[in-house]
């Protein structure tokens, strides 16, 4: 095993993949992408460009039609394997309500170790670990439906987590949720992948989400048509434009500053890196001594 | 509105009671309401009052919170004991045109009224004192040994556990099902029954097919999380008897061995 397949964790290779046999349609349109070992991989797609459907791939929901997926060399494919994969790779999806089992927040968090079979010790330890991983500790007790989405999302990551999953992999975790529930999640999100070195994919059609990632994917029409990190893939702003899809309001402002002919790149991000880039143009253009 | 129903009624607390393992409480109320359908007598009755009395005391719950338990209940109990008021056979004791009430009939009555009432008292107290998660732990413990003859006891414990889980997701949903139908000017409270009936319509298909998208996410979701059924299943918390749970076996025992007494007695002494 070379060094690059070594921090391999989930490899997608030629993926086909249609709903029904009477579909004209594909979905997935052989794809072909990796996730590595402790990375923040983003994917991007608008409506019907599959990405939903790539993620279900990804823990043996879906088997692919033609090509495979492997998880740490385990092929999806072989029905044998199915549970070591799918407590490899855990997934959370779009509305919280729909995930939780229990009426008890902690109830909840074990369900997965439940099933897997750990003692009961050991569940208890998970269960702890799981819910200080989200910051949720303090409701261990509380019934899911009293609390606000982004909490509820948090529980149902932490649900995930007890099964010690190496991959994390998000379907539109925050569409349904309120900006302030938006931001808990990222930034849970962002936590565990710096602080406990978990492999995150997040499947996305909010830009400002996917700028935060190591590394960006973009989908269309069942296919993988850009790559690369994040500041490079906005860069495109016109090709990302043409597949329907938007780039954060800050790389669109420079864009567009660019285009009416001023010293700027669109691989800005940040806003405080685009106040930067602004104040910088407009003084060396001699705005300054308006101040 | 409909956020204010509870289902179950736990009223969380740590008395005697409470702390009793599901599994024994559920029991006891099977003996419970065996033993009520025994009795023969008054004297079994003042007997079963001072026990359930005893009971709902070391529960801790506020007399009031289990007897508001009784209310539902109220008009099927008086629809009950007239019933047997007219309509048992034996020595006149009044009679207008057709109505005629018997001494027989006014013991039956009574007895009917007096079982119905500590039916409900011993279940509630049950609900009452027992989380539902305990509830459904305890259910599907008792119910595993009836695997072998194929109760699906666990997939029975599951959908309880679902059950409860979506009431409060449920009538959120319905709530706003309400509210965005009736901003669309439909009217719910007008018109006669059939109409009033039909204005059902338009809340309940939106909410069926809400309730099984969320059946399918949930299930897809189930899966991703390795459920496969209760094989080899471990759990959070186990089940565990302790020194209480034999002082309230103890407990019931002891009131059947005084039932069947006050039965023998009442039956020695010729009383009612």
């Amino acid at each position: 095993m070379d060094t690059n397949t070594k921090d391999t964790v989930i490899d997608v290779n030629n993926v086909e993949f249609l709903y029904e046999e009477t579909d004209t349609a594909q979905v997935l349109k052989g794809i072909t992408l990796n996730v590595r070992r402790g990375e923040f991989l983003a994917v991007l797609g608008h409506n019907g460009s599959g990405k939903s459907t790539l993620a279900k791939h990804l823990n043996a929901i879906l088997v692919p039609q033609t090509g495979n997926v492997t998880v740490e060399g385990f092929d999806t494919a072989d029905e044998n394997l199915l549970y070591k994969i799918r407590q490899r790779v855990g997934m959370v999806f779009q509305n919280p309500d729909n995930q939780l089992v229990a009426t008890i927040v902690e109830e909840d968090v074990a369900f997965a170790p439940e099933n897997l079979g750990v003692p009961q010790a050991e569940i208890k330890k998970r269960v702890e670990y799981a819910l200080d991983a989200v910051n949720m500790t303090e409701y261990k007790e509380h019934a899911p439906h009293m609390l606000s989405g982004g909490q509820k999302q948090r529980i149902a990551i932490a649900g995930i987590l007890a099964m010690k999953p190496d991959v994390l992999v998000m379907d539109e975790p925050t569409a349904m949720l309120d900006p302030v529930g938006r931001r808990e999640i990222m930034e849970t999100v962002k936590k565990l992948n710096r602080e406990e070195n978990m492999t995150v994919v997040m499947i996305t059609h909010f830009m400002e989400e996917a700028a935060e990632a190591d590394r960006v994917i973009v989908m269309d029409h069942g296919k993988s048509i850009m790559e690369g990190a994040p500041k490079e893939v906005f860069s495109r702003v016109e090709e990302l434009k043409k597949i329907g899809l938007d780039v954060p309001q800050t790389t669109e402002l420079c864009f567009l500053l660019k285009k009416s002919g001023l010293d700027f790149d669109a691989n800005i991000l940040t806003i405080d890196e685009c106040v930067n880039k602004v104040m910088s143009v407009y003084n060396s253009k001699g705005g300054a001594t308006n101040d | 509105m409909l956020k204010d129903i509870t289902l179950g009624q736990y009223f969380p607390g740590k008395s005697f009671i409470h702390n009793l393992d599901p599994r024994t409480k559920i029991l006891c109320i099977v003996i419970y309401i065996t033993v009520i359908f025994l009795i023969k007598s008054f004297l079994g009755y003042a007997a079963l009052a001072i026990f359930t009395a005893l009971c709902v005391f070391s529960s801790k719950i506020p007399v009031k919170f289990v007897l508001r338990g009784l209310k539902p209940i109220m008009m099927f109990v008086a629809i009950t004991a007239l019933f047997n008021l007219f309509l048992t056979n034996g020595r006149v004791a009044w009679q207008w045109g057709f109505l005629t009430i018997t001494y027989e009939g006014i013991t039956l009555a009574i007895f009917m009224v007096l079982r119905l009432f500590f039916l409900v008292l011993g279940t509630s107290l049950l609900t009452l004192t027992t989380s539902p998660i305990a509830l459904t732990d305890g259910i599907e413990n008792l119910l595993s040994p009836l695997k072998r003859i194929g109760v699906p006891a666990h997939e029975l414990a599951m959908m309880m556990t679902i059950a409860l889980r979506f009431v409060p997701t449920l009538l959120e949903e319905t709530d706003k099902i309400i509210k965005a139908q009736t901003a669309r000017g439909a009217d719910f409270e007008s018109g006669n029954l059939i109409s009033r009936a039909k204005a059902m319509i338009p809340i309940l298909i939106p909410l069926f097919i809400s309730a099984f998208r969320r059946a399918d996410d949930l299930a897809v979701a189930m899966e991703c999380r390795c459920y496969r059924g209760g094989e080899n299943r471990t759990r959070l918390r186990a089940l565990k008897m302790s020194y209480r749970d034999g002082f309230g076996f103890g407990a019931i025992i002891l009131f059947t061995a005084i039932i069947i007494l006050t039965n023998i007695l009442s039956g020695r002494l010729g009383l009612v």
